[in-house]
């Protein structure tokens, strides 16, 4: 779901960057983690493997291990332990099965 | 004679002191935290660029928040400091580090003290795996560490003494709080006067934080069983449904939920260092056996904060200091031995409290045995109450590790940190077996999710 | 602690997969047994393997057995109600040298004479086939029919099926002693049952050597902890199980991909793994050495995370062939252990061969490769006390 789930209180003087979910642009503060330049935006960080629902991420610091994303290589990133940075692009949509393939 | 290679484990208050106290002792110790930045979890520090100020970060506990990230400076240039980094496994004297994950490294050591901290203790509710139900702890992060709210509208629900300070500080920060929900009943709160008035002041802030919750009109109930997070698969959370002390259901709406029952000790490293456990009856859960100054079972490791008993900041900087000067002691350095009978001392006070705050707010764990079937328990692989209770009775688990083995529980990522009190639970009740019967899930390293880049490791000389 | 005594027809020590399936295969022929085990049923080796079921690359003698395992591993959930998640996904064994590629290719000639049938793959071809293969790898061989399954419910189903035809399986219950006085044995255990029957089947793994050689008839078998680990799950794109052919010790790992989508992995360098304490650790450095052979393997493999690492405890033989068949010494006594980490592939078919020889007097597979006379050199007594 595209609504925004974090809500900004305070600390909003922080220089902007730019990063690309799931194809589309959006807009972020340096000094964010990723989980937060992400949920700022959307509402999930991934699709849950075993279940029909999304995950936005549960503990906030690293260890229900809950909110990986991937980049469009397919690196994989926790997203509450890592620094969002301009140009980062990322997705939250289901991985396809050809992730092993060799480009 | 060499210096003793001394390595800590964590940079939180319980390792800064640790560190501290080994400085002073002539020692340059290696400090290994998982953190961008020291200070913990309590005393989480923003990233550089933000502006808040210390009182507005820490509230009542902002002198002791500068006082340790003070005293963590002036250490640094006497430290081997490595931060971002992941002690993933650990074999006799040696400790496997990987930093920014990506550098592997094999530290020896002669002495090991591990500080590793607590995370929040978790109970499943059904719904509880939708977006937007995150711990209390992460609730709390979110604000102190990024500035934000975890959403519009929130409400907390579980028990302990974080459920009213997390609450209030969304308050002050102008967050929306629809309502804070205690499993524990005043009543218990009230019998436990007298265990928590061993620090008064702590309780009187406690006290203070549900007037202000209050007085600004935020529904706080006591007594409740939590019947379900509602929400949908798209769009995650969009209220929660309770019964009250009465047995009334009672419902709110909001899109985001802080979760938890007090803390849980991390005690991989403990574990994988083969220290042995014993079952603690106040809290309901397995703790690394130690002695009155933090010595484990294990020669030369130490534990020492919430990674080994929930004492809260204060009794984490002070267990972290009597470990270190108790590893100085017994590596032949002895260092102001003198102090250790008064820092057991407080130490033994601190305890007093832990057990007022668990004797006032009691792991509830009879929810576990009233979740229903379809509740999921383990988040990571989807594993429900009703495939737990089918473990135990249709293929024989009696025990944590059988039942893990069998219908995955605690195989996932977060191997068994968030499922496995409440999974012990479902199963001992399952197995009509007294819950320390069922034992523990067993630590198996990497302690965290290790990259497959990372290359071979280089052993380091000291 | 209660003084019972059972009397059946064949005791067999030891819940681990051989055990577990040789009381189911003995209840299908209608003879009674009693399944001890120490601990809970596939604890060990048993559950702590890869979860290989692979007839490619086996001491070619052993083939018949496998072949008759891996039938049955095809009728499970007709035989004993579960699956235990096997899949027949196939078996690709890839090699980076040329000297290698020729080992393979005469194995696949020659085990086309074992009823084994192989398809040589080359370079191009393998990559058609399986596009995540590095550059390194420059052909391969592939069994097709051969698969994996969950060695963590393989042996305890059995069990079940054993239990819900009629055998005594009994957990937590350490045999102390086995004796035989006239035409029986006698087990005595921890639990204070004792049990009588004129056949004993030994099948305690790793602690098979103690056992035997108190029947003057040691082998010389070292026990060591496999190097295993499991990865986050992805989504299912790796359908074989992948082996790497080679002389190499640390460069013989292998990965599968199961349903669910973690992959295991296992191989190269093995542990210290220790009798009395029954466990065995993973030495770090030797899972980071499998992570860096992986990744020439499977380049992608490299972006994923490992979750978990295990060992356990296996039975290896010194001439890599396990232990199978009736005593040499003693009649009425028989052996299945020391399966050297390969014997999770052939656990139906050992149960299946071995009730097959207690119920009849001979198996119809041939097994005399791994009868335990090769290693019994001086005669001894029929009757023995032995503290187990």
């Amino acid at each position: 779901m595209n609504v925004p789930r974090f809500v900004r209180l305070a600390e909003q003087g922080r220089a902007p960057i730019r990063v690309t979910i799931d194809g589309r642009e959006a807009h972020a503060l340096e000094g964010d983690t990723l989980m937060v330049a992400l949920l700022s935006n959307t509402g999930q960080l991934r699709h849950s493997e075993f279940g029909p629902e999304v995950r936005s991420g549960f503990c906030l610091m690293g260890a229900c291990q809950d909110c990986w994303v991937r980049d469009e290589q397919g690196n994989r990133m926790r997203a509450c332990t890592t620094t969002a940075r301009d140009g980062m692009a990322v997705r939250t949509t289901k991985e396809e099965a050809t992730w092993p393939t060799l480009a | 004679m060499a210096d003793p290679r001394v390595i800590v484990v964590g940079a939180g208050p319980a390792g800064v002191r640790a560190a501290q106290a080994l400085v002073e002792a002539g020692l340059r110790p290696t400090v290994v935290d998982e953190g961008r930045r020291d200070g913990g979890q309590i005393y989480r520090r923003q990233p550089e660029g933000f502006a808040r100020s210390y009182p507005q970060l820490y509230g009542t506990e902002a002198q002791k928040a500068k006082d340790l990230h003070d005293s963590f400076e002036a250490l640094r240039p006497h430290i081997d400091y490595r931060p971002e980094t992941l002690a993933w496994n650990l074999t006799a004297g040696q400790l496997h580090v990987v930093a920014g994950g990506e550098r592997t490294a094999v530290l020896p050591y002669d002495s090991l003290i591990v500080c590793s901290g607590a995370t929040d203790r978790l109970l499943p509710v059904e719904g509880w795996h939708y977006a937007g139900c995150y711990s209390l702890g992460a609730a709390q992060i979110a604000l102190k560490s990024q500035a934000c709210s975890i959403g519009k509208r929130v409400v907390f629900m579980g028990t302990g003494p974080l459920l009213y300070l997390v609450a209030s500080q969304y308050l002050k920060a102008g967050a929306q709080v629809a309502a804070v929900l205690d499993t524990s009943s005043l009543s218990t709160r009230i019998r436990a006067l007298p265990a928590l008035a061993a620090r008064p002041a702590l309780l009187w802030n406690g006290l203070k934080l549900v007037a202000m919750l209050r007085s600004a009109g935020v529904r706080l109930m006591a007594g409740i069983s939590p019947v379900a997070v509602t929400g949908d698969d798209e769009r995650g959370v969009s209220g929660v449904r309770l019964r009250d002390a009465q047995g009334r259901e009672h419902s709110f709406e909001c899109d985001a939920v802080g979760l938890g029952y007090h803390l849980r000790s991390e005690g991989q490293l403990a574990d994988l260092a083969k220290c042995h456990f014993d079952f603690d009856e106040p809290s309901r859960q397995w703790l690394p056996r130690i002695d009155e100054d933090g010595r484990s079972s294990a020669p030369g490791v130490y534990l020492a904060g919430d990674g080994a008993r929930i004492l809260g900041a204060d009794g984490a900087e002070a267990a972290g200091r009597l470990a270190a000067l108790a590893a100085l002691k017994d590596a032949g350095r002895p260092h102001a031995v003198v102090e250790m009978p008064q820092l057991r001392k407080r130490l033994a006070t601190m305890d007093k409290f832990r057990r007022g705050l668990l004797q006032a707010f009691p792991w509830p764990h009879q929810l576990a045995s009233q979740l229903p079937d379809r509740a999921i328990v383990c988040r990571c692989e989807g594993v429900s109450a009703g495939d737990l209770r089918a473990t135990v009775r249709d293929l024989g688990a009696q025990e944590m590790n059988r039942a893990k083995a069998l219908c995955r529980v605690g195989m996932g990522r977060c191997q068994g940190r968030y499922c496995g009190h409440a999974a012990a639970e479902l199963v001992a009740d399952a197995a009509v077996l007294p819950i320390e019967r069922v034992g523990r899930l067993r630590g198996q390293g990497p302690v965290k999710p290790l990259p497959m880049s990372v290359p071979l490791a280089v052993e380091e000389q000291a | 602690m209660s003084s019972q005594h059972v009397q059946t027809d064949v005791v067999v020590v030891g819940g681990g997969l051989m055990g577990a399936s040789a009381a189911f295969f003995l209840r299908q022929r209608g003879v009674s047994a009693v399944l001890l085990e120490r601990g809970l049923v596939g604890q060990q080796a048993s559950g702590v393997n890869f979860g290989n079921v692979r007839r490619q690359g086996r001491f070619l003698p052993q083939l018949p057995l496998a072949h008759r395992s891996r039938d049955i591993w095809g009728r499970l959930p007709e035989l004993i109600g579960h699956d235990a998640e096997f899949i027949a996904t196939g078996h690709v064994r890839v090699v980076y040298a040329e000297s290698q590629m020729a080992d393979v290719e005469k194995y696949a000639t020659d085990a086309k004479h074992w009823g084994l049938d192989l398809q040589i793959l080359g370079r191009s071809e393998l990559r058609k086939r399986f596009p995540f293969f590095g550059p390194e790898v420059i052909g391969g061989s592939y069994s097709p029919n051969d698969g994996h399954a969950n060695p963590r419910l393989a042996a305890p189903a059995f069990g079940r099926a054993a239990k819900r035809d009629g055998a005594q399986v009994i957990e937590d219950c350490e045999v102390l002693q086995v004796e035989k006085s006239g035409q029986d044995f006698r087990v005595n255990t921890s639990s204070g049952l004792t049990v009588t029957a004129p056949a004993a089947l030994i099948c305690s793994g790793a602690w098979g050597g103690a056992m035997s050689a108190a029947w003057g008839e040691p082998v010389p078998m070292v026990p060591k902890g496999p190097t295993m680990a499991v990865t986050e799950p992805l989504p299912y794109g790796i359908v074989p199980v992948v082996g790497v052919s080679t002389r190499i010790e640390h460069e013989g790992v292998y990965f599968r991909q199961v349903r669910r989508g973690n992959i295991v992995f296992g191989g190269g360098r093995r542990n210290p793994a220790y009798l009395d304490g029954r466990r065995a650790n993973v030495n770090p450095n030797w899972t980071l050495g499998q992570l860096h052979e992986l990744r020439r393997i499977a380049p992608a493999l490299g972006k994923l995370n490992v979750l978990r690492t295990w060992s356990g405890v296996e039975g290896y033989m010194d001439d890599d062939i396990p232990i199978m068949g009736p005593s040499a010494k003693v009649s009425g006594l028989y052996y299945a252990f020391g399966f050297c980490g390969h014997g999770f592939q052939l656990g139906p078919g050992v149960g299946d061969v071995m009730a097959e020889l207690i119920a009849t007097g001979a198996s119809s597979t041939p097994i005399e490769p791994f009868h335990i006379h090769r290693f019994t050199s001086v005669p001894a007594a029929e009757t023995a006390v032995v503290n187990a």
